[in-house]
């Protein structure tokens, strides 16, 4: 069982966190102005790296949506941070 | 020349202590380029240079494996073959791929163990019977086979499933495909490949796609570990690894990787003789002919390339197991693996162009693609061989993206791959 790091409260179990998302995706603007091609990007396209990514976890217990930096062939966990906090 | 398996020739070579027998396949080095090259020898990539081969009279074909063929999701998975789908663009694609695998075994001249011993998905309540009998109807609309099940007709098929008064997930009916069973994995794979190098296409293992060959922004060919490979068309159908060979060609695509389970135990006698899923637990299990129970269930929740499976879905599976046949407690479980699977969004494959032009997609199967894998190539092979889709790929193309025609089987069928 691996343990992931919540920001707001310390390692927890891996059941208590759900991912959400890629890290770095902007919702794009003005959004009345935006094609088809470019919502299909933003909403469905993955980047789904082998290796180091950064992403968007939520800790269901807390409910706070925060970054988890990762290895998605190792399962190391470099770090983790409250949104925002990244630069 | 591709020897013909038979009786008989089983027989003679009995009595010369089998020493005639051929490899199934060749080994051949890569040629500096062919008419078409397909990326990935698990059984999609075999079965489209195979019906590239058959349907289309392409033969200067070759599939390029990283590693050993079949060594992907094609030789890992729990083997269940179906077409109990909502949508009626799905079951036309997997009702055509059952189809294909009732003649499989004869026409690649290959055992592939294909027993038809039948599905039947389980419903715990008045509702999810509501449910099971919406899927009956849209499967016997779109023209396969299905039954509504009592509780009755679900211990005859699965006698040792828990009737118990304490049932967590007690048994209210289910959803039954006949047609519906498992075919042996490998053979599958293997029964492709041999029959493909009978017509000449050469399978090169050992050898991994690196990069792209583009020229006047077309795939011309590809890069490998074994050097460069020009063709005329590409074709890509490594599952797990969509997402990694799109960001080499230059694009991404709305693929998400993750682990994705099975284990099973020793062999006992026989005492199951259908494939079960419990829509209450999502573990489904059915005997192997060797006499093990093959417990599979849903997807790791770690987006993933580890290939080796998380502990908490390990026992989400086994609890499943133990709530769906108690008497199962008592089996000791000997391996447990995990492969490499492509989620889409609408829990839909994507088969058709990339946005690469020569460079065409078969992809995206998540956790049901053994099952299609006739289909898949068949699709895959009339995509490259006539550069444009076959009707029942027509839907699944990655416009669906951007025009939002989705086909969402997680909402419609429940299936979350
Ligand atoms: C545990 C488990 C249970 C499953 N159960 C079922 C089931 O019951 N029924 C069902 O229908 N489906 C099931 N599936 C899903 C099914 O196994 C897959 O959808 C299907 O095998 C995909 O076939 P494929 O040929 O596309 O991919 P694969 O068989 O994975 O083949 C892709 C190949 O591409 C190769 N490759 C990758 N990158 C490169 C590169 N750069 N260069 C060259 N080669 C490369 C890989 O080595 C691999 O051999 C299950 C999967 C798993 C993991
Ligand atoms: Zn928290």
């Amino acid at each position: 069982m691996q343990r992931f790091p919540c920001p707001f409260c310390g390692p927890r179990d891996e059941t208590e966190f759900h991912f959400a998302a890629e890290a770095g995706k902007t919702r794009p603007e003005p959004a009345g102005e935006v094609g088809a091609e470019r919502w299909a990007e933003y909403l469905h396209l993955k980047k789904n790296p082998k290796g180091p990514t950064r992403e968007i976890w939520v800790h269901t217990t807390c409910g706070e949506f925060f970054l988890m930096e990762r290895n998605t062939v190792t399962h190391e966990v470099v770090g983790s941070s409250a949104l925002g906090a990244e630069s | 020349m591709t020897r013909r398996y038979s009786a008989f020739n089983l027989f003679r070579e009995g009595l010369r202590g089998h020493t005639g027998w051929q490899p199934a396949w060749r080994s051949p080095d890569p040629k500096p380029a062919y008419d078409a090259v397909i990326i990935g020898g698990g059984g999609h990539g075999l079965a489209t240079a195979y019906y590239l081969a058959k349907n289309h009279g392409m033969r200067n074909v070759a599939v390029i494996e990283k590693g050993w063929l079949g060594g992907g999701n094609t030789g890992r998975n729990t083997t269940t073959i179906r077409s109990n789908y909502f949508y009626p663009e799905s079951v036309a694609l997997y009702d055509f791929a059952l189809k294909l695998y009732e003649g499989l075994g004869r026409e690649l001249n290959y055992n592939i163990m294909f027993s038809q011993r039948g599905v039947v998905t389980v419903a715990h309540s008045e509702a999810e019977m509501e449910i099971a009998a919406r899927i009956v109807n849209a499967m016997q609309i779109n023209g396969t086979d299905a039954e509504l099940l009592g509780p009755d007709a679900v211990f005859d098929k699965a006698p040792l499933l828990n009737r118990g008064p304490k049932a967590r997930y007690p048994v209210f009916g289910g959803v039954w495909q006949g047609r519906a069973g498992v075919a042996r994995h490998d053979a599958v794979a293997w029964g492709y490949a041999r029959a493909a190098d009978g017509f000449g296409v050469d399978i090169v293992q050992n050898c991994e796609v690196t990069g792209f060959i583009v020229e006047n922004g077309r795939c011309a060919g590809v890069e490998t570990s074994r050097g460069s490979i020009r063709a005329g068309a590409v074709g890509l159908a490594v599952a797990g690894h969509s997402g990694v060979l799109a960001a080499k060609a230059g694009f991404a695509l709305p693929i998400q990787s993750y682990s994705l389970q099975a284990m099973v135990s020793e062999p006992v006698k026989p005492c199951l003789d259908t494939v079960v899923l419990y829509l209450g637990t999502g573990t489904y299990l059915f005997q192997s002919d060797k006499g093990e129970i093959v417990v599979g269930g849903g997807l790791d929740r770690v987006p993933s390339y580890a290939q080796r499976g998380n502990p908490p879905m390990q026992r989400t599976v086994l609890s499943g197991m133990l709530e769906m046949f108690p008497s199962f407690g008592q089996l000791k479980m000997l391996r447990q693996w995990a492969g490499n699977v492509d989620v889409v969004p609408d829990s839909s494959p994507i088969i058709g162009p990339s946005p690469l032009p020569g460079l065409f997609l078969n992809c995206g199967w998540g956790t049901g693609g053994f099952k299609s894998i006739p289909a898949g190539g068949w699709l895959m092979a009339h995509l490259i061989a006539t550069g444009s889709h076959h009707e029942i790929s027509r839907p699944f193309d990655l416009d669906r993206f951007a025009t939002g025609r989705l086909v969402d089987e997680a909402a419609g069928s429940g299936i979350a791959h």
